[in-house]
């Protein structure tokens, strides 16, 4: 759904996604790395599962919540990637462990 | 990022164009000064990552967006304490606000604050705006000037406002294809915005404005008087359908991008206690200020666009201005080595100028803040229009009895991307002006914050004693 103009610019962070091994770029938010990655939605709504993508990308309408290294509902488009990231997508309500 | 003291002159919140240069004049005039800031860097949504855009070609984002390197350098500069990664949560009569960064709440106590938490999006509620694939016109923009992204698939353009025409034709000088721009601002605007075209005609939006348009509609399908928008498909946009004069037409897509204007963001300062009215106008709550930006709360001053909207150079007058008020209350002997106020307020009447005659222009319509049936309202506790309507109908006369029949307003963005549409709504099923209609009551905290975020902070022995049993 996304593509960079610049396939060299920024330096190359690692990152998991669900998991999986994936390549951001230094200054990417959390939110900006999953569209790059081709991601089709970062989320699941609590009430009646719908699937939900980042839509505002600057902080105010809380769509792009994720899970980041074990933390729940942090808002990825604030965030920006690091090396060695968690990134999970959050599926549902959450839940007290 | 270890802001140790617990006690400043000024603490200003948001780095954007009026933060950044309230900023830039109370440090400069040697108050303590915090400056507070969500995003990772500064600059607001205007200058957003001014200073690490991967995207150095200057033509591309234009002159407007870089003069924003000059103002984030001045504020380094100043001697400004600069926190990005702080969320405030809340702030008080007495001036104490509270912070969250770095994974530790803080209350921290100030003589002046000034507020410059700038504008959102205002919604844009239109059957299927909460798929995938639907963004608004800004998100696409902060992906364009943070990390060069931009759409790769099918991409619709949707509403009205100077912000979706810039971003047209900043897309289309990166080379993206944009299958067409729905224009959603009704004939009738025209009209009603001749009466200012005298004043448009001296400002500097008129020549920008004009080659802006001419830019974008040489190389995209313009597609005028559209009304009717609906974002479908499964799980993920796939089309979009529109009526457009007698026509109705629909057009795959894999990336939809709306935006009906900007309104300022309100959140902070409605929860701190300040009294705001609605622009019947610009269509959205203003907080009630005199001409220095000061609200009626002693020492809490609002710049920028969360005053009402005014464009990023009225911004950063009016932060310099609330700067200067700043130290006119705290140290009016140092005022003497400071910009002069009237200088100041020359030009942010000059900036101003063309201002009402973009807010006619670019009006939205009733259609697209007034949704019906099945659309949804509230994105967070998935409200719908027919839902909304239903509680009137029972009884709810306001925002915050929608809350208790509905949880409308009550999700994780607190209002914020349904607050307008449940007032406007209400307003026009009741037949009341919005003004007694009213806003969701704010409280602190104005976003979410998390239990270990308040447990990290310094807690006085007698606190915790209050609540540790040996």
């Amino acid at each position: 759904m996304f593509r960079r103009l610049l396939e060299d610019a920024g330096q190359r962070v690692r990152v998991t996604i669900d998991g999986r091994p994936a390549t951001a770029r230094a200054g990417d938010s959390v939110a900006a790395a999953m569209l790059a990655c081709g991601l089709p939605y970062c989320r699941t709504t609590p009430l009646s599962g719908q699937k939900r993508a980042p839509y505002c990308m600057m902080g105010v309408c809380f769509e792009c919540l994720v899970t980041i290294d074990g933390v729940d509902n942090r808002q990825g488009c604030l965030i920006e990637v690091s090396e060695g990231m968690r990134i999970d997508t959050q599926l549902g309500r959450r839940a007290v462990e | 990022m270890s802001a140790g003291a617990n006690t400043y002159d000024v603490a200003v919140v948001g780095a954007g164009p009026a933060g950044l240069a309230a900023a830039a004049i109370t440090a400069g005039a040697d108050l303590t000064t915090l400056l507070l800031d969500e995003n990772p860097t500064p600059g607001g949504q205007i200058y957003r990552a001014v200073t690490t855009t991967p995207l150095k070609e200057q033509s591309l984002l234009g002159e407007d967006y870089w003069a924003g390197a000059a103002l984030v350098a001045e504020t380094k500069a100043s001697g400004a304490e600069i926190v990005q990664g702080a969320t405030v949560w809340s702030l008080d009569a007495t001036r104490e606000l509270a912070a969250s960064w770095a994974g530790t709440s803080r209350f921290i106590k100030v003589r002046r604050v000034i507020l410059a938490t700038g504008a959102l999006e205002r919604p844009f509620p239109i059957p299927g705006w909460t798929l995938p694939g639907v963004m608004t016109a800004g998100a696409l923009q902060t992906l364009l000037k943070c990390s060069g992204l931009v759409p790769a698939g099918r991409l619709v353009l949707a509403g009205t406002g100077p912000l979706l025409w810039l971003l047209a034709a900043q897309l289309l000088r990166a080379g993206v294809r944009i299958v067409a721009l729905l224009d959603t601002a009704p004939s009738a605007n025209y009209l009603r915005a001749l009466p200012h075209v005298p004043t448009f005609a001296v400002s500097r939006y008129l020549t920008k404005g004009v080659a802006l348009r001419r830019e974008v509609a040489q190389h995209v399908e313009v597609v005028r008087g559209v009304t009717r928008l609906r974002a479908e498909g499964q799980g993920a946009l796939a089309s979009i359908a529109f009526k457009a004069g007698p026509d109705e037409r629909r057009l795959a897509a894999d990336v939809l991008a709306l935006h009906q204007g900007v309104v300022p963001n309100v959140n902070l300062a409605m929860a701190a206690g300040i009294a705001h009215r609605w622009h019947p106008v610009q269509l959205c709550w203003v907080p009630v200020l005199d001409a220095m930006g000061n609200s009626g709360i002693d020492g809490i001053a609002i710049a920028g666009d969360g005053a009402g909207i005014g464009g990023a150079l009225a911004a950063e007058a009016q932060g310099r201005l609330a700067g200067l008020a700043a130290v006119a209350a705290v140290a009016p002997e140092r005022l003497a080595r400071l910009p002069d106020r009237q200088l100041l307020e020359q030009a942010l009447a000059r900036s101003m100028r063309g201002r009402a005659f973009l807010d006619q222009l670019f009006a939205p319509p009733r259609w697209s803040r007034l949704p019906e049936g099945d659309t949804i309202v509230c994105r967070c506790e998935e409200v719908t229009a027919a839902q909304l309507l239903e509680a009137v109908g029972m009884g709810a006369m306001g925002p915050n009895q929608a809350k208790a029949f509905l949880r409308c307003g009550m999700g994780p963005c607190q209002g914020r991307l349904c607050g307008l549409t449940v007032t406007e709504l209400i307003s026009n099923t009741r037949g009341v002006a919005p003004a007694e209609v009213g806003h969701f009551r704010l409280r602190p905290p104005v976003k979410p914050i998390t239990l270990a975020e308040l447990a990290a902070m310094a807690h006085t022995q007698r606190a915790v004693a209050a609540v540790v049993r040996e």
